[in-house]
């Protein structure tokens, strides 16, 4: 794509240089965002000091409006902080354009929303395929979607699929570009446990297989429990980072 | 319940401006479309008031009769003719004068003024200078549009030659008249202020000019109210048959009172077939577009339900939004078509030379076109809203369950892969929403085929020009004599300055009679074989003079209601004034006039004036015109020349400014309700999806590609809406032609490629243009916020 590309795909962030993600993925520092909404002011996060190692499993743990989102959305690129600095793999986002930004989605980010945002007009492989289009190195729709255990829905419409199904085409979406990181805004946020069980399952058979580092917003304390390591965002501030050295598998969770 | 209300207004205030874009295209939909109809009703009904109150103070009279010389004291034997009201008697010929700077001749017509009192009927308008006075017979005055073209004052003098003689005229005063608000030489179609004048002079002066000391050759009647036409027109025939009387007639076939009233009809056509076409098509439109727009508000509508709003209450909230619009719209085109219809009609007025102009608009029409806009969006408002409070809240509050699309007829055959996963979802989208699709295709089409049925017009115009003016006649000059003259006049013009060839032809003033149907009519006699002039068939044939019978062109025998083989009755008005029986033999197509024909020999015969021409048409070298005119002029023989380029200049002139005028504004208006209906589509069609656009814009998609898919469905319906307008544009123009035509000229259905490509163009420009401000918007979607709404 046209001027977008060479930003960071040029200046060392390599898609297949797998030795180079040992290190961070992101180092945050003072990363500070207000929202001016008329006359008043929205500080939703005042100065968040981060770092998320590459390969790691993350979970963002916060009650709403304490900045978690906020800083998903920075660091996946949609969004411009008000102040300080996100490194990606030594690369700060804030001095990219829009181009380079949407540029950086495209190659380095899987995005999983709480409400799927599955294109309903295409079949679950079309899903897939559409976005391993614009990838350099991608899985083939049908890998993806075997990943998530999904290989006899392939030709189906959103329509015709369960919300777990939904979120799991959601999941083979995301990863099918062999992203560094894979960003889950509350991913079972809209699902039942049991079918919620089975989407971290695919998240964490995916973390394990492809070392994508993936950090998951969430306010179920229970899915904590699983993660490399926990954040615990409030008031727009780091409030603790907790290691976790045995984490549980999703199926031994429950809530 | 009250502050309630006053929130919700408040939301109502917000939702309008919000959206103010597409409430401002859905306005000027519905604003072109009532724009048109009060401008054309307002433009037809002010000339039409003004016409009627210039006759009537003017004292426009009902029946004119010529004759050769009638004593005066006729004029109390007409005066007691049952039903006549009023008798102005007069002296009227026609006159020949030197103009510089016009090549031929120029013909006038001298009419008398009743000496020292104010004339009974026909009363002349004095624009400028004074009436002429009683001792001096030379003061004239001229009509006004004559003065104009010529730019002639009070002062000025004017050569004339009055009955074979020279004469210097002072110009005295400018004036117009109820009798010649157009002024049409006779032989012409259409007025040429530039070739043809009239003038005024005193009574006693004409007198002596012609010789018709106590006599009249001209007389004008009023009748009453209560009169018989047809009866009082017998009578005057039967006074002044004695004196050389040549049939009276009433107004219909006086020249200026029946092209004005052909401009009139015309313009009623363009009233009554063009605005509602658009009126209903801007409703249509209408109705989409708000039912749309409802349909977006649909989660809204979930959440005020769900908060305990009755379904009226919330019904009530929408109808108020449209209403609003549709408010704001039908303001919008009361005043644009208060204001094009008062320009149009100061244009027509300005033209048609009326002394004043009234502008009065019909408050039923306001009424009408308003309520009719209303209703249109208020039903597609009321449906969608009905639509939305069929569910469930907590159901409406969701926005519609993902979509469910099915694999199409196109995906089993495996034609999707070719467009890719745009192409694709492009493809699906359009087909799983079929009747969606069909709609904004639907609304295109209907914009495209309202261009091309107003764009058609000036094909037509053309058409009808070049079969007339250049295919059916193919002479430089057209001479006509004073009287009847002998066959060997021919070689007399072959030898005057640049004349190649000479054909003659007859002319003879005649009344048509099939039935109840009568028409007042010349005949014109041509010879076989003749090549100056050809006529066509009905199917555009050319085809040879029958040499017996007579020939109708389509217009008079629809007139007649005649056939080919039909017997007509045909009153002679000359010479001996014969009434014979005379069976069609031909009917060809003309779309201007109306005309009969004959073979010169047989008309000859019938009328039994032995073999003459009234006139002949010429071809002449172009640099010999010069010479040609001066020595025609100077001849006592002719009557008039007239140049067939000059008469095809003048007519397509008139037709420029009559009716071109008219159709630019329709034009204007139909290339509004494109943009209008295009722009509302693409600004839908974004918020229905803006979320799944948004998504993609996260997944990494530029705004150029995401843009391309929604614009993509824009330019798919966009081309398929085309090819359809063009054949709906096509029978719209066909709807119009069959309510058109009028007695001066009528409309061939021709519709030119370049008009469906200007129609394709205005669609096509407008896609690009709405394309363009909607990508815009694409770039300011939200991508945060669209994460966390439901699917």
């Amino acid at each position: 794509m046209p001027g977008a590309g060479t930003v960071i795909g040029s200046e060392g962030i390599d898609n297949k240089g797998r030795s180079r993600s040992e290190g961070l993925t992101f180092s945050i520092r003072g990363l500070t965002k207000v929202y001016h909404m008329g006359e008043t002011s929205v500080h939703a996060l005042r100065g968040v000091d981060l770092d998320l190692p590459a390969g790691e499993f993350v979970v963002l743990l916060g009650p709403s409006g304490s900045g978690k989102s906020t800083l998903l959305n920075i660091v996946g690129g949609l969004d411009r902080p008000t102040d300080g600095a996100v490194s990606f793999r030594g690369r700060t986002l804030g001095d990219l354009s829009e181009g380079a930004l949407t540029r950086f989605r495209r190659d380095h980010v899987g995005f999983i929303f709480q409400f799927y945002n599955l294109m309903p007009s295409l079949t679950a492989r079309e899903n897939v395929g559409l976005v391993a289009e614009l990838a350099r190195n991608p899985m083939t729709p049908e890998e993806a979607l075997a990943l998530v255990g999904l290989t006899d829905w392939m030709d189906h419409f959103p329509a015709q699929l369960s919300g777990g199904q939904q979120q799991r085409v959601a999941v083979a979406r995301a990863v099918a570009k062999r992203p560094e990181v894979l960003l889950c805004d509350e991913p079972t946020g809209a699902l039942d446990s049991e079918t919620g069980i089975s989407v971290l399952e695919a998240l964490t058979g995916i973390n394990r297989e492809l070392g994508t580092t993936t950090i998951v917003i969430t306010h179920n304390v229970v899915i904590a429990d699983m993660a490399d390591r926990v954040v615990t965002i409030a008031d727009g501030v780091v409030h603790e980072v907790r290691q976790n050295d045995s984490p549980k598998k999703p199926s031994e969770l429950a809530w | 319940m009250i502050r309630l209300l006053a929130i919700l207004d408040r939301k109502l205030v917000r939702d309008l401006w919000h959206i103010r874009g597409q409430v401002l295209a859905i306005a000027l939909v519905i604003a072109a479309g009532v724009a048109t109809m009060v401008m054309a009703t307002g433009t037809h009904r002010s000339l039409e008031e003004t016409r009627a109150a210039y006759y009537d103070g003017y004292r426009f009279a009902d029946i004119f009769a010529y004759a050769n010389r009638a004593p005066e004291v006729m004029v109390g034997h007409l005066a007691e003719i049952p039903g006549v009201a009023r008798v102005e008697s007069r002296i009227v010929d026609t006159v020949l004068l030197d103009m510089p700077g016009v090549v031929e001749p120029v013909r006038g017509q001298v009419l008398s003024l009743p000496e020292g009192g104010i004339a009974a009927l026909n009363a002349i308008v004095l624009r400028r200078g004074r009436l002429p006075s009683a001792n001096h017979p030379d003061e004239v005055v001229v009509s006004e549009a004559f003065a104009v073209a010529h730019g002639l004052l009070p002062g000025d003098a004017i050569q004339a030659n009055l009955n074979g003689r020279r004469r210097d005229l002072t110009l005295v005063g400018v004036a117009l008249s109820p009798e010649f608000i157009y002024a049409i030489a006779p032989g012409d179609f259409v007025p040429d202020d530039r070739r043809f004048g009239i003038f005024w002079m005193g009574r006693d002066a004409l007198e002596a000019a012609y010789d018709l000391d106590g006599a009249f050759n001209n007389v004008t009647l009023a009748i009453t109210r209560t009169a018989v036409e047809e009866d009082v027109i017998r009578a005057v025939d039967d006074t002044l048959r004695p004196y050389g009387g040549i049939g009276a007639f009433g107004r219909d076939d006086h020249p200026s009172h029946a092209f004005i009233d052909g401009e009139l009809d015309e313009l009623e056509a363009l009233t009554t077939v063009v605005p509602p076409i658009f009126l209903i098509v801007a409703a249509f439109l209408l109705n989409l577009v708000t039912g749309r727009l409802i349909d977006t508000e649909r989660e809204q509508i979930g959440l005020m339900k769900a908060f305990g709003f009755t379904s009226y209450g919330v019904g009530w909230h929408y109808v108020k939004l449209v209403l609003v619009i549709a408010f704001l719209g039908i303001a919008i085109g009361f005043a644009g078509g208060y204001y094009t219809g008062r320009g149009l009609t100061a244009l027509y007025g300005g033209f048609f030379r009326f002394p004043f102009l009234y502008f009065s608009l019909d408050t039923a029409t306001f009424a009408a076109a308003g309520l009719i806009s209303m209703a249109a969006a208020l039903a597609g408002a009321l449906m969608a809203v009905r639509r939305a409070i069929g569910l469930q809240p907590a159901v409406a509050m969701r926005p519609p369950p993902p979509a469910s699309y099915k694999r199409t007829v196109f995906d089993r055959l495996y034609l999707t892969w070719a467009f890719g996963a745009e192409g694709r979802m492009v493809l699906r989208h359009m087909l799983r929403w079929p009747v969606r699709s069909s709609l904004t295709a639907l609304g295109i089409a209907l914009s495209t085929a309202l261009l091309i049925s107003t764009l058609f017009f000036l094909d037509a115009m053309d058409e009808m020009l070049e079969l007339f003016f250049f295919d059916n006649q193919r002479q430089d000059v057209t001479v006509s004599f004073t009287l009847p003259t002998e066959d060997a006049v021919a070689a007399d013009l072959l030898h005057m300055p640049g004349v190649h060839a000479v054909e003659l032809f007859r002319s003879v003033p005649a009344r048509l009679i099939n039935g109840q149907l009568r028409e007042r009519m010349g005949i014109t006699g041509r010879d076989p074989g003749a090549n100056l002039t050809l006529i066509t068939d009905i199917d555009g044939f050319d085809v040879a003079l029958p040499s017996d019978g007579i020939v109708l062109n389509d217009a008079l025998a629809e007139d007649l209601d005649a056939r080919v083989g039909d017997l007509l009755t045909v009153e002679i008005l000359d010479g001996r004034q014969p009434t014979l029986t005379v069976p069609v033999s031909l009917v060809v197509r003309e779309y201007i006039g109306r005309a009969a024909y004959m073979d010169r020999t047989a008309l000859n015969r019938l009328v039994g004036d032995g073999q003459v021409a009234s006139g002949a048409y010429l071809i002449v070298d172009s640099d010999q015109h010069d010479a040609l005119f001066y020595d025609l002029t100077h001849s006592p023989a002719v009557e008039g020349v007239s140049r067939r380029r000059a008469s095809f200049e003048t007519f397509q002139q008139l037709i420029d400014q009559s009716m071109g005028t008219t159709v630019i504004v329709y034009i204007a208006f139909a290339s509004l309700i494109a943009i209008g209906v295009v722009y509302n589509s693409a600004r839908i069609s974004l918020s229905e999806r803006a979320r799944e656009l948004a998504s993609m814009r996260v997944l990494g998609f530029y705004r150029r590609e995401v843009a391309v898919l929604l614009l993509g469905e824009l330019a798919a319906l966009t081309l398929i809406a085309i090819p359809i307008g063009c054949v709906m544009g096509y029978y719209l123009a066909s709807l119009m032609v069959q309510e058109f035509g009028n007695d001066v000229f009528r409309l061939p259905l021709i519709v030119e490629t370049s008009t469906y490509a200007y129609a394709a163009i205005v669609v096509v420009l407008a896609t690009i243009l709405s394309g363009a401000l909607v990508a815009r918007r694409v770039a300011k979607l939200d991508l945060i916020a669209v994460l966390k709404t439901r699917d």
